[in-house]
């Protein structure tokens, strides 16, 4: 029985799949801090389904997947941005418009050029199935770019993030901040879509932070709570996700959720007047 | 039209708008305001709502851009800014000690805080007296030590002018007497202070200099020469009484009649 419980460890895609949930955990847990801070939940959810459309497009034209959909998501991100600073419509109104659309012509493609069902299915939902040790390679490198990223910039995205008007007087480039915070979402999302999946990857940029948060008052602290949430919750949700045979995206977020749960009943008072500041305007 | 930093013999202010005008896009919302703030000032703006106060304000910080006319600044100013309480988020997850370290200059090579940027830190906070309360969440203090924790951040940046956005506003009168005290203790210090507010009796009626500003500056000078029902009147648009009481200027609402 015991060697039926490590049986998948000798296999190399499971390896690989648990090594890239378990970084994609911890990455997103971290790059989550500032996007639920930042009340940028939208945003996670509207890219990964912008990329999408990169993702088709990628496999129909034959392109490497990450360099399509790594330069449709950015295409979509600067759009976005373009457009909400316009002011015309809300960026949640211009993520909604660009970001569905994108991912409406991901389906189309797929639909109109015979991509098998279940390949969109473990785009959409996430996969164990073909996670390369390149991926791992490039997962790893969206975390030491987030991490690099973080350790240099710390005080100046803090301070940008909790109060960017102050910020900006203080000599912070808040609009150099706020690229290189979209910049790092996009290619968290980006390399971590394949196991987590481009429906479930919002919830693990935004559960992870918003448990850090009910069980922190400190940002620092938060930092590293996240990230170790999010890390655990990879790890044991593919590990579940080998055993009961469902996708990957859905048991990681499925770990999460149950972790929310616990600690939402733990904390109490406390942890909900904490996660009720997140919907505090800036 | 622009805006200038560079070193000039000629003038002796930290900061001067000189013949500003701005709108947001629309009506303009201030018209061709004068003012210097000298070294060591102590200004107070006062106006009805809507009238500028926070426009001027960001056109002297730099984060607004003059439509018309130009904004000097010294060289090598150091400004910081305490902005209204109510725009804070206070559930953000975030203790005194890490909102006066952001403020400070960060090194790439490490971004968590030094012992002596600790001890700079510590200091701070014991001369505004908010020693010992580092690790406390800014939520937990009461509404006199959430202001000064903000002027502490303030204040870690060693400014050479100190700006702030209604410091008195939503708090109660003890602690509007404590923002009083701290702000002119500062100002002893040869600090240049200029702040906005709403206050007319508790706060800008005790400064020693006085703009009123309603889209354009009315009148400046000290309170004894601005505090007048005629300046008053022109800006705020309602008749405005003035009495004495105790060496003390009061301002009244010239409308109201006794019960």
């Amino acid at each position: 029985m015991i060697a039926g419980v490590f049986e998948p460890f000798g296999l190399a895609f499971f390896r690989n799949g648990l090594l890239v949930a378990t970084m994609a955990g911890a990455i997103c847990g971290l790059i989550g801090c500032y996007v639920v801070l930042r009340q940028l939940s939208y945003i996670g959810h509207g890219l990964s389904h912008s990329i999408f459309g990169g993702a088709a497009a990628s496999a129909v034209l034959s392109v490497n997947f990450y360099l399509g959909a790594g330069l449709w998501g950015l295409l979509s991100a600067l759009m976005i941005a373009r457009v909400a600073r316009r002011g015309k419509i809300g960026s949640d109104a211009a993520i909604g418009v660009i970001t569905t659309a994108s991912f409406a012509i991901g389906i189309a493609l797929s639909n109109r050029f015979g991509q098998a069902k279940k390949s969109i299915d473990a785009v959409l939902f996430g996969s164990i199935l073909g996670v390369s040790a390149g991926d791992v390679v490039a997962v790893a490198f969206a975390g030491l770019l987030a991490v690099a990223v973080i350790w240099t910039c710390y005080r100046k995205l803090l301070f940008a993030t909790f109060d960017a008007e102050v910020a900006e007087v203080s000599g912070v480039n808040v609009p150099r901040m706020e690229a290189l915070l979209m910049l790092m979402l996009a290619v968290t999302i980006l390399f971590t879509m394949k196991v987590m999946g481009v429906l479930l990857i919002s919830a693990l940029l935004v559960t992870p932070a918003v448990i850090a948060r009910m069980l922190t008052n400190s940002f620092a602290r938060m930092l590293w709570i996240a990230p170790s949430i999010g890390a655990v919750c990879g790890f044991t949700g593919m590990l579940l996700s080998y055993y009961i045979d469902v996708s990957s995206g859905a048991t990681i977020i499925l770990m999460a959720s149950s972790a929310f749960l616990v600690v939402y009943a733990i904390t109490g008072t406390r942890g909900r007047r904490n996660v009720a500041g997140l919907a505090h305007g800036h | 039209m622009s805006t200038s930093s560079e070193a000039s013999t000629a003038r002796t202010a930290l900061v001067e708008l000189d013949g500003v005008s701005h709108s947001y896009g629309g009506p303009t919302v201030l018209h061709h305001v004068h003012v210097g703030i000298e070294p060591g000032s102590f200004l107070g703006i006062i106006g009805p709502s809507g009238s500028g106060k926070t426009t001027m304000l960001r056109l002297v910080l730099g984060s607004l851009q003059p439509s018309e006319g130009t904004v000097h600044r010294r060289a090598g100013i150091r400004i910081a800014y305490v902005p209204q309480v109510e725009t804070v988020n206070w559930n953000f997850p975030i203790t005194v000690g890490e909102v006066v370290l952001m403020a400070g200059a960060p090194s790439w090579r490490r971004p968590w805080s030094t012992a002596t940027e600790r001890r700079e830190v510590a200091v701070t906070l014991e001369q505004l007296g908010l020693g010992g309360l580092e690790h406390r969440h800014i939520r937990e203090l009461s509404g006199g030590q959430q202001q000064r924790v903000f002027l502490a951040r303030a204040l870690h940046r060693k400014p050479d002018l100190l700006v702030l956005d209604e410091p008195t506003s939503g708090v109660d009168v003890r602690t509007r007497h404590e923002v009083v005290h701290l702000l002119t203790d500062l100002h002893r210090t040869g600090m240049a202070v200029i702040l906005t507010t709403h206050d007319i009796n508790g706060l800008a009626a005790h400064l020693p200099r006085i703009a009123c500003v309603n889209r354009e500056l009315i009148a400046i000078g000290t309170p004894r020469e601005v505090l007048t029902p005629d300046v008053l009147e022109r800006t705020y648009g309602a008749p405005m009484e003035v009495l004495e009481h105790g060496g003390m200027l009061l301002v009244t609402d010239g409308r109201l009649e006794p019960a």
